[in-house]
């Protein structure tokens, strides 16, 4: 060493260093605390060795070296003599939520905002959560949901192929013969309709089915009384909870007998829990045996061409091995083997569809599954998700310009000690704080809004308390949001120079409201898109409710016969009613006004093409239909007594004529399976189905039989209600075994818009909350905006500005964001919207109107927004807001 | 009595250190066991052994020496406490004992030729 010293310092001998990627690896791994000492010396040991072996074997003995020290004892780190920052102390967090209060009370319009807003945005998201999982969970309370199908049929006619669950009688025995081993149950069933059931004076109107005996096994009903095998006696019943209690009270309702439509009398074999509202089965509250339903229709046995008509169900469960698919390819052609050679035309498919799919996945688009309810799933999927990010953004516009407000804060804390990340934990448990609070009071919302919301949904819904899957989404969820609204303050606040924001030279960036000017623009954007939906979507409900009906909806009522007494007593009825003035008009029907029951293939005329095939819905009425509806003839007649011959006389609407291609349509004569008609009278269309489709050919003949169902057309001198009383009366009068039920028609034909009205409701729902929060949002910005400007607005003034130019120069940024969200909201819209109304046959067109008023709409509830702080910034006084510092 | 135990290795190291009349770091150490023993042995070896005594504290250290070969890095001198000089003079008492009780016909080094 002594030696070395003589040597002038900085001196080193050329080209004996050792080489420096060894000493980079030695500098990684040896601790620091051997560092020093550890490498002299190697590097010492290397220059002897370098002198006496030559630099390269003294290199390579370096290396050697080097490696040796790759060991615990030279790699473990010291631990260091200081204690480090405790980051979860209690102390410290007790104090972070100590001052996350106490910042939200300082600023309550704030809290407020960002409270109100993100709990707003929570609670839609959890509606629409509940929804979904209610829409998802439908059927599934089944036990056998995965093997349950309903057997169903596509039928082609003139190339286009149509999907029904009807199918005819026979099938059943069929299938059960020639396909038995598929199935394990296999159950032929009538419609579910409704049914008077009656105990001594209490008589109900409920909807059940006739069904095969092993319906409560397959459907595994819970019973309350009874066993599943209750169905084995035709004579027998089964009820459901809330039919017992109607009927029984309190009583036992087992072995009591029930007459059933005033004609048979059964005795209850058992009770089962209601089933599910969210289920296809729901209306199911009684189930009788089906033999009682070939008791009572005995001529459904003695059917000339039994495998024509389409009028029943089949549900059947599969066997554990059988596959949905498989099932349906073998079963396809079961019903072209059986039917006559002309009917072959209709090329009926028959398959099964699978319990799963009922619901959600029903809608046949020319034989093919093209989906269903799943695009209400998805479409509402996506504006609860769009909300909540809405909302999110608020949350996050509003802490990161808030946070720019406590630059100082930072900068004593660092002072005083703070590392970084305690202030980024500082500012997580604030956000955590304030997402804690919304999810506590979104939570308080949905169950203010759920009852009307089940109402507008038709839904039961209601807060899954019990659910750890409900809690784990929410608290998942909170967490997320407070952790990504948190993360920008706490990352971008922590990073501050105490130095810097304690002198108070520190300045937001240039750029620092980008971020926040595209999250505006985000907001505005979905916004204008959902406004824009939900005004097309009513535009075109109501463009379909002005399509003109073709008759007076109005003052006709519709009443359904259980029992032929009205029948019997028709003409007397109708005299009484007529005589004191509660009618102008009465008649008798198959259908109603507002829907059709019955369709015929049989029409044939002079120039048909053999190879069509025909549609027709028919009618079978009294000669009083004509003034009851209010038929508006363009050609020909009503049927009148005067003439025998118009028995076979027809009456058919606008669109027949065009579908016979008839030049002169009265006097033509047609045949219906075989027998010769004559066409007597041409009436004007009358929208009878949907009300989004062509109205199809309809004829109508005079009914030689009861109908069962009874138009009245009010006297519209009386009210609607003085008018029932008075036709109850005398409906009681000739058939009181059956409660009296009116329907009125304009009632029922708001029913047709049914779906899409929900739907319209549900979106403008959540389309007024999304304006809501992002007005709040914006309300927010703005005001901030004005606050950091008060000094730039302070000097304007004194310089000369007028409160109108302040007002514009802090509305403009605002109206320049949201004229940019319009020019993306509106192509995305018109696409979407455009996709949707083409699933209409009548449809309204989008118009350019709609969206330059949603667009001036949104502008002007922006400058409402705004223009509320601008102008508090614009009066307030120069001098104050100069002095103040 | 309980006392820290030395190792044959800890042991040479200690006594180099003890004998040692420049002060003792790192090098000069490993070059006087290579010497005295003739046997080859690893820097690495000889700087764990002195770190560990040090941590029992038969050893002290400071720092100081830097030369340009060691690129300005200080050197550790290693001095010998007294707990250090006392485990010596221990080792050494026990040795002593143990040899004295050898019977002198055993050591005698008996010339075998088979």
């Amino acid at each position: 060493m002594e030696k070395d010293q003589t040597k002038p310092p900085g001196w080193k001998p050329p080209g004996r260093k050792p080489p420096e990627w060894i000493d980079k690896l030695l500098k990684t791994f040896i601790a620091p605390h051997f560092r020093e000492d550890v490498m002299g010396d190697l590097h010492e040991v290397f220059a002897i060795e370098t002198k006496s072996k030559g630099p390269r074997k003294a290199r390579f003995f370096y290396l050697l070296a080097a490696l040796s020290y790759m060991q615990p004892y030279f790699i473990k780190r010291k631990p260091s003599p200081y204690s480090s920052t405790y980051l979860f102390s209690p102390e410290m967090i007790k104090n972070y939520f100590k001052i996350a209060l106490r910042t939200l009370v300082k600023n309550k319009a704030y809290s407020f905002i960002n409270i109100a807003g993100l709990a707003m945005g929570m609670a839609v998201a959890m509606l629409i959560g509940l929804w979904i999982y209610d829409e998802l969970s439908y059927d599934k309370s089944f036990k056998n949901h995965g093997r349950i199908v309903q057997v169903m049929q596509h039928q082609t006619s003139n190339g286009i192929t149509y999907t029904q669950a009807a199918i005819p009688y026979p099938l059943g025995n069929e299938l059960r013969s020639k396909y038995g081993s598929d199935f394990k149950h296999l159950l032929m069933s009538s419609w579910t309709s409704p049914h008077i059931l009656a105990f001594g004076d209490i008589k109900v109107r409920k909807s059940g089915n006739y069904i095969e005996p092993a319906a409560p096994e397959m459907l595994t009903l819970k019973m309350l009384a009874g066993t599943w095998a209750g169905l084995k006696e035709p004579n027998s019943i089964m009820i459901s909870r809330s039919v017992a209690d109607a009927l029984f009270g309190e009583a036992d309702p087992m072995e009591k007998v029930i007459k059933m439509d005033n004609s048979q009398n059964v005795k209850v074999t058992g009770v089962y829990e209601d089933l599910p509202y969210n289920s296809s089965f729901r209306d199911l509250t009684f189930v009788a045996p089906w033999s009682l339903y070939e008791i009572e229709n005995p001529s459904i046995k003695t059917m000339e061409d039994p495998w024509r008509p389409n009028n029943f169900q089949i549900f059947a469960q599969l066997n554990a091995q059988a596959d949905v698919d498989k099932v349906s390819a073998r079963i396809k052609d079961v019903k072209k083997k059986n039917i006559r050679t002309e009917q072959l035309k209709f090329k009926p498919d028959v398959f099964v569809n699978p319990m799963d799919k009922w619901y959600l996945y029903s809608t046949f688009k020319n034989g093919h599954r093209i989906g269903g309810r799943i695009e209400n799933v998805w479409l509402f999927g996506m504006i609860g998700a769009f909300v909540l990010l809405l909302a999110c953004i608020n949350f996050m516009n509003l802490s990161t310009a808030r946070s720019e407000k406590r630059a100082r804060e930072v900068g004593i804390r660092k002072a005083v000690g703070s590392v970084r990340n305690q202030l980024v934990t500082q500012f997580l448990s604030e956000s955590l704080l304030v997402v804690a609070f919304a999810f506590a009071f979104s939570l308080l919302l949905v169950l203010l809004m759920l009852p009307f919301f089940n109402e507008v949904a038709d839904k039961k819904l209601e807060i899954l308390w019990t659910s750890p899957v409900f809690w784990m989404l929410g608290l998942g969820f909170t967490l997320v949001t407070a952790f990504i609204a948190g993360s920008y303050p706490a990352l971008y606040l922590s990073s501050f120079q105490p130095i810097k924001v304690l002198k108070g030279t520190y300045k937001a960036g240039r750029f620092a409201a980008i971020p926040r000017q595209a999250l505006v623009i985000v907001q505005f954007t979905v916004s204008i898109v959902l406004i824009i939906g939900t005004t097309v979507v009513f535009r075109q409900i109501q463009f379909a409710k002005n399509r003109p009906v073709g008759y007076s909806k109005e003052g006709l009522v519709t009443v359904y016969l259980w029992t032929p007494e009205i029948h019997k007593h028709f003409e007397v009825v109708r005299q009484e009613l007529k005589s004191n003035n509660a009618i102008i008009e009465m008649s008798e029907s198959n259908s109603p006004a507002t829907n059709n029951w019955a369709s015929t293939s049989g029409i044939v005329w002079k120039d048909k093409d053999p190879s069509l095939s025909t549609d027709f819905s028919y009618n079978n009425v009294s000669y009083e239909y004509a003034e009851t509806i209010g038929w508006k003839f363009t050609d020909g007649r009503n049927f009148s007594r005067d003439f025998a011959s118009d028995s076979s006389g027809l009456v058919v609407n606008e669109a027949a004529v065009k579908f016979m291609d008839l030049k002169n349509p009265v006097g033509e004569n047609l045949t219906w399976f075989g027998t010769p008609v004559k066409i007597i009278g041409v009436v004007k269309d009358m929208i009878v189905d949907s009300p989004y489709e062509p109205v199809r050919p309809l004829v109508y003949s005079l009914a030689n039989d009861m109908g069962g169902v009874i138009s009245l057309r009010i006297n519209p001198r009386l009210s609607g209600s003085a008018a029932l009383q008075k036709i109850e009366s005398i409906f009681k009068k000739y058939d009181p075994a059956i409660p009296f039920e009116a329907h009125f028609v304009d009632q029922d034909y708001d029913r047709k818009f049914y779906d899409e009205v929900r739907i319209a409701k549900l979106t403008s729902f959540f389309s007024a909350l999304a304006i809501l929060i992002s007005c709040l949002g914006l309300f927010g910005v703005a005001s901030f905006v004005a606050e950091q400007r008060t000094k730039e607005i302070g000097v304007r003034k004194v310089l000369g500005a007028t409160v109108l130019n302040v007002w514009g120069m802090l509305s403009r940024d605002f109206v320049i964001l949201v004229c940019i969200a319009f020019v993306i909201a509106a192509p995305v819209s018109y696409y979407f919207l455009n996709g949707w109304l083409e699933k209409f046959q009548y449809r309204t067109e989008i118009s350019f109107w709609i969206f330059i008023l949603t667009g001036l709409g949104t502008l002007l509830i922006t400058l409402l927004t705004v223009s509320f702080q601008a102008i508090k910034a614009a009066l307030m006084n120069p001098i104050k807001s100069l002095r103040s510092e | 009595m309980k006392r820290t135990f030395l190792g044959e290795f800890e042991e040479i190291v200690l006594l180099v250190v003890a004998a040692s009349t420049d002060p003792a770091y790192g090098v000069n150490v490993w070059e006087s066991i290579q010497q005295a023993t003739g046997r080859s042995i690893t820097l690495s070896a000889v700087h764990a052994t002195l770190y560990r005594l040090e941590e029992k504290g038969f050893l002290t250290s400071e720092m100081g020496g830097a030369t340009a070969e060691r690129g300005g890095r200080r050197k550790r001198f290693f001095t010998i406490t007294s707990y250090g000089n006392r485990a010596l003079l221990e080792v050494q008492e026990i040795r002593q004992q143990l040899w004295q009780s050898i019977p002198q016909e055993k050591l005698q080094s008996k010339l075998s030729f088979s």
